[in-house]
């Protein structure tokens, strides 16, 4: 069409940036793999870590991409959870389609309350991101008859996945499903990164007012994002209701936006990976400590949230420099 | 229930809870009208006011009003040695950073306080002349709550008094209208920083051992109320202290009203009255131009 | 130069009375300005006269505080700058205003992507796609850029940012360019190479450029605005303008105070 040279196109293309696909893309699998095989009794655990992956990986698209600055992103897990409850309980007890209903539940959150969490800026901005979250803490708790308030949403079943992989009392099911949920996200999720979406989210990051020259209307594409990335809380969320059994308001709890946060501190934001490492570092050593001394694990995690932001900004991904590098 | 002392009880109630919202918030607006520093932690030093006094009145039977002026003076202490050490790192980093490095304070000070004083709830002792109505024929109205309105807005009108009149309120207006500007013309702006995060400090605890009886002092308090402080100051204006007053006054009223006339979503009404202002105006109600 | 023909169709870009103040004090007074498709129109005037803020008000970053804008004869006055450059509006910046952390090939990637509305899609990679690999390479060579393609924003010289830059508004395929001291920063030796790039422009591209630098204002522009305070001087043909008295006045020092 423009008649340029072959090398020419390929040498552009080649300047475009892209997460490629590499040996450490199987890290995660092997491990997922190896503690089963291995440590059975850390399966249970292990499920944590894998909901609270997908639920990091959802934070670090609003955060880490879009740079949208949120101390409220429970409220999107939260209601993924009690919608995937509420589904079981009252429309089916397929865990799939509950799933999906989670995620809806989530976006649809996020798509109500972006606009005007997206209309501000900075420290109004998280405010905003807390009282959303406050008021649904609130809602869930007041309006028992639907959501069990303060004891929370039990009593329902959820069927076998696919119909045919019972959920076993070992956890077994819950840790395969978790691992498949988990697999489609971050495929979902890698995807979106490269895309010409993705490269326009880095564009609003890098000069929002450039790209609103350029033609686009930033604030609808962070909305875009913001919605996508409820919609994988929400499925966490969901997730988590169909693998434990139960919704309560932990589910919307400050305390749970607030350790999603420091997982991709932890990690590193902006780099899908960050989320894996810093969520698995985060839920594996809280559930050692916590159980010890909840109130001298929150003083050790001030502390390391202090001297990470201090002196390792980018987490433990940037310290070991994986960084996306044009090829 | 539109009856006059009803009306009168829960203005009282409304607007003492209001200047003890204003009082803590205070501080945390000038800061972040100066150095547009997101200071998550600053609930936390109202707390620290609070727990501060509750020990000298515990260890050494202290009445509320001897314990006052110490717990503050304690407070703007640590504030100030706070600001030279870990507020330094905060200011030198992003805004995502900050938040997170002032909620580790928060985390690591929440958890001192639990350490010396445990996980239930306190409040002060409070002197006797303080407790007890105030009863005429038209309404019944809580000496404390109206103890607690002349003193916040005696504190507020000695605020704007040195606002107004000093050199110093001189400079920090003009710190905070253009912080580079200021700069320029020889306005040490670090150091009316630090002595103004000092201050606020001082009067966020203030506001946390005079209202503990609305608040009552518990490890979570700086995280609890974070929220409602956050409204007012975002809704007021970053960096305006008569925007923060008036929607301190005005969240405090509709916060009391709310929930005495409708129980069921009363707590919900600041919430969605927050959202409503900063829908249409994002900057804040007051905000200047 | 010889004389403008009479305009006959409507003008592509039209400025009407616009007015900004902030406060008291008035940025943009009563300022008028036609451009026809084609149009090369130099805005000129002593600095913090207010070209740039005219800028702004144009594209749609600042909202006059009264006046009326209109591009191909609709008005936008109140439309939002994106939607401004779906009509055909694009502009560069004084201050280079690129996307640091991107690479050359992924700014103006970007711009394609934006005008050809790809860039909402959630999947799919932009590497794929024919009609902005080609469309960005043919820019970028004819830039002279190509070898610079995989390069950071941050490693490029001034002036070969200055190039992107302009070559970041050209992907837009614009009727209307607004170019904001275009040459700022760039070596003389450069300006050549700039010269022939905005000489080479569509014919039916309506132009408008602030400078400072002459030389390439006399070999660009048919027509000039001289702005001063906000307000407009004089408007005419190039000579006209460069025989103007007070232009001169303005540009030597003894100004005419209000």
């Amino acid at each position: 069409m423009m008649g340029t040279e072959p090398p020419a196109r390929d040498l552009v293309a080649r300047a475009f940036t892209r997460h490629h696909l590499s040996w450490v893309d199987a890290l995660p699998w092997l491990a997922i793999a190896a503690v089963w095989l291995v440590a059975g009794d850390y399966v249970p655990l292990g499920t944590q870590v894998i909901i609270m992956i997908i639920f990091a990986l959802s934070l670090d698209l609003a955060v880490g991409y879009g740079g949208i600055d949120t101390l409220g992103h429970a409220a999107l897990f939260g209601s993924g959870a009690y919608a995937a409850g509420l589904y079981a309980l009252n429309v089916s007890s397929e865990p799939v389609t509950g799933l999906l209903a989670a995620g809806i539940a989530g976006a649809a959150v996020a798509l109500v309350t972006g606009p005007l969490v997206l209309r501000t800026r900075g420290i109004t901005q998280v405010m905003l991101t807390l009282a959303v979250s406050t008021v649904l803490l609130e809602i869930a708790n007041a309006w028992k008859p639907v959501t069990g308030g303060a004891d929370g949403l039990t009593g329902f079943r959820i069927a076998p996945v696919l119909g045919a992989f019972r959920f076993d009392l070992a956890g077994n099911t819950a840790y395969w499903y978790g691992a498949a949920v988990l697999a489609v996200t971050f495929f979902l999720c890698k995807g979106l990164v490269n895309s010409p979406f993705g490269l326009t989210i880095r564009g609003i990051r890098e000069n929002p007012v450039r790209m609103r020259l350029l033609g686009v209307p930033v604030r609808h594409r962070l909305l875009m994002l913001y919605t996508i990335s409820g919609f994988f809380a929400g499925w966490a969320g969901g997730l988590s209701a169909q693998v434990t059994k139960l919704v309560g308001l932990d589910t919307l709890e400050f305390v749970l936006s607030g350790n999603a946060l420091v997982m991709l501190i932890l990690g590193g934001t902006g780099s899908l990976y960050g989320a894996i490492v810093g969520a698995t570092v985060f839920v594996v050593l809280s559930d050692r400590a916590a159980a010890i001394n909840p109130f001298h694990w929150l003083f050790a995690l001030g502390i390391v949230l202090i001297l990470a932001v201090r002196y390792a900004p980018a987490g433990l991904v940037g310290l070991l420099r994986f960084r996306k590098v044009p090829r | 229930m539109i009856n006059p002392s009803t009306i009168a009880t829960l203005l009282v109630d409304g607007i003492s809870y209001g200047m003890i919202l204003f009082l803590i918030s205070a501080g945390l607006t000038v800061t972040l009208g100066v150095m547009r520093v997101a200071n998550l932690a600053h609930c936390a030093f109202a707390m620290v006011g609070g727990y501060l006094a509750l020990a000298l009145a515990q260890s050494w039977g202290w009445s509320l009003l001897a314990a006052l002026p110490v717990a503050t003076i304690l407070t703007v202490a640590l504030g100030a040695v706070l600001e030279r050490t870990v507020y330094r790192w905060v200011y030198a980093t992003s805004q995502l950073g900050q938040i997170l490095m002032t909620i580790g304070l928060v985390f690591v000070m929440i958890a001192s306080v639990n350490l010396a004083f445990g996980s239930s709830l306190h409040t002060l002792p409070m002197p006797a002349w303080l407790a007890g109505t105030w009863q005429t024929q038209a309404f019944t109205l809580s000496v404390y709550r109206a103890f607690l309105v002349v003193v916040s807005t005696g504190l507020a009108g000695a605020l704007w008094a040195v606002l107004e009149f000093t050199e110093f309120g001189a400079k920090l207006r003009a710190a905070v209208d253009n912080p580079r500007m200021a700069r320029c013309v020889g306005i040490d702006v670090p150091r009316i920083f630090a002595i103004t995060f000092a201050g606020g400090c001082g009067l966020a605890a203030i506001g946390g051992v005079l209202g503990n009886q609305m608040l009552p002092l518990e490890p979570w308090y700086a995280l609890k109320y974070l929220v409602p402080v956050l409204i007012v100051v975002a809704v007021g204006g970053l960096g305006s202290l008569r925007g923060s007053f008036l929607s301190a006054l005005l969240l405090g009223l509709i916060d009391t009203f709310g929930r005495y006339y409708i129980p069921a979503g009363g707590a919900f009404i600041i919430y969605v009255a927050a959202a409503a202002a900063l829908l249409w105006r994002p900057e804040g109600l007051f905000a200047r131009a | 130069m010889s004389a403008e023909p009479p305009i006959l169709e409507v003008p592509i870009l039209e400025v009407r009375g616009v007015c900004k103040s902030f406060g008291a004090l008035q940025v943009a007074r009563d300022v008028s300005l036609a451009l026809p498709a084609g149009a090369r129109h130099a805005l000129i005037g002593p600095n913090g006269a207010g070209k740039t803020t005219l800028v702004h008000l144009i594209t749609g970053l600042l909202p006059p505080s009264s006046g009326a804008i209109r591009i191909g004869g609709r008005d936008v006055t109140r439309l939002a700058a994106e939607r401004r450059v779906a009509l055909g509006l694009a502009r560069t910046f004084q201050i280079s205003s690129l996307f640091p952390g991107l690479t050359v090939a992924e700014n103006i990637g970007l711009a394609v992507a934006a005008r050809t509305g790809v860039e909402i899609r959630p999947w799919g990679s932009l590497r794929r796609r024919a009609q902005v690999i080609d469309e960005a390479a043919s820019m970028l060579e004819q830039l002279g850029l190509l070898a610079l393609a995989g390069r950071a924003i941050a490693s490029l010289a001034y002036g070969q940012r200055r190039l992107v830059e302009i070559a970041l508004a050209l992907a837009l395929k614009p009727k209307i360019l607004l170019l904001d001291e275009p040459a700022a920063g760039v070596a003389s030796n450069d300006r050549g190479m700039l010269l022939d790039l905005l000489l080479s422009l569509p014919a039916d591209l309506a132009i408008l450029i602030i400078e400072h630098d002459m030389s390439l204002v006399f070999r660009l522009a048919r027509r000039m605005t001289v702005l001063v305070d906000g307000g407009i001087l004089t408007e005419g043909s190039v000579a006209d303008v460069r025989a103007d008295p007070r232009v001169r006045d303005v540009y030597l020092g003894s100004r005419h105070h209000a």
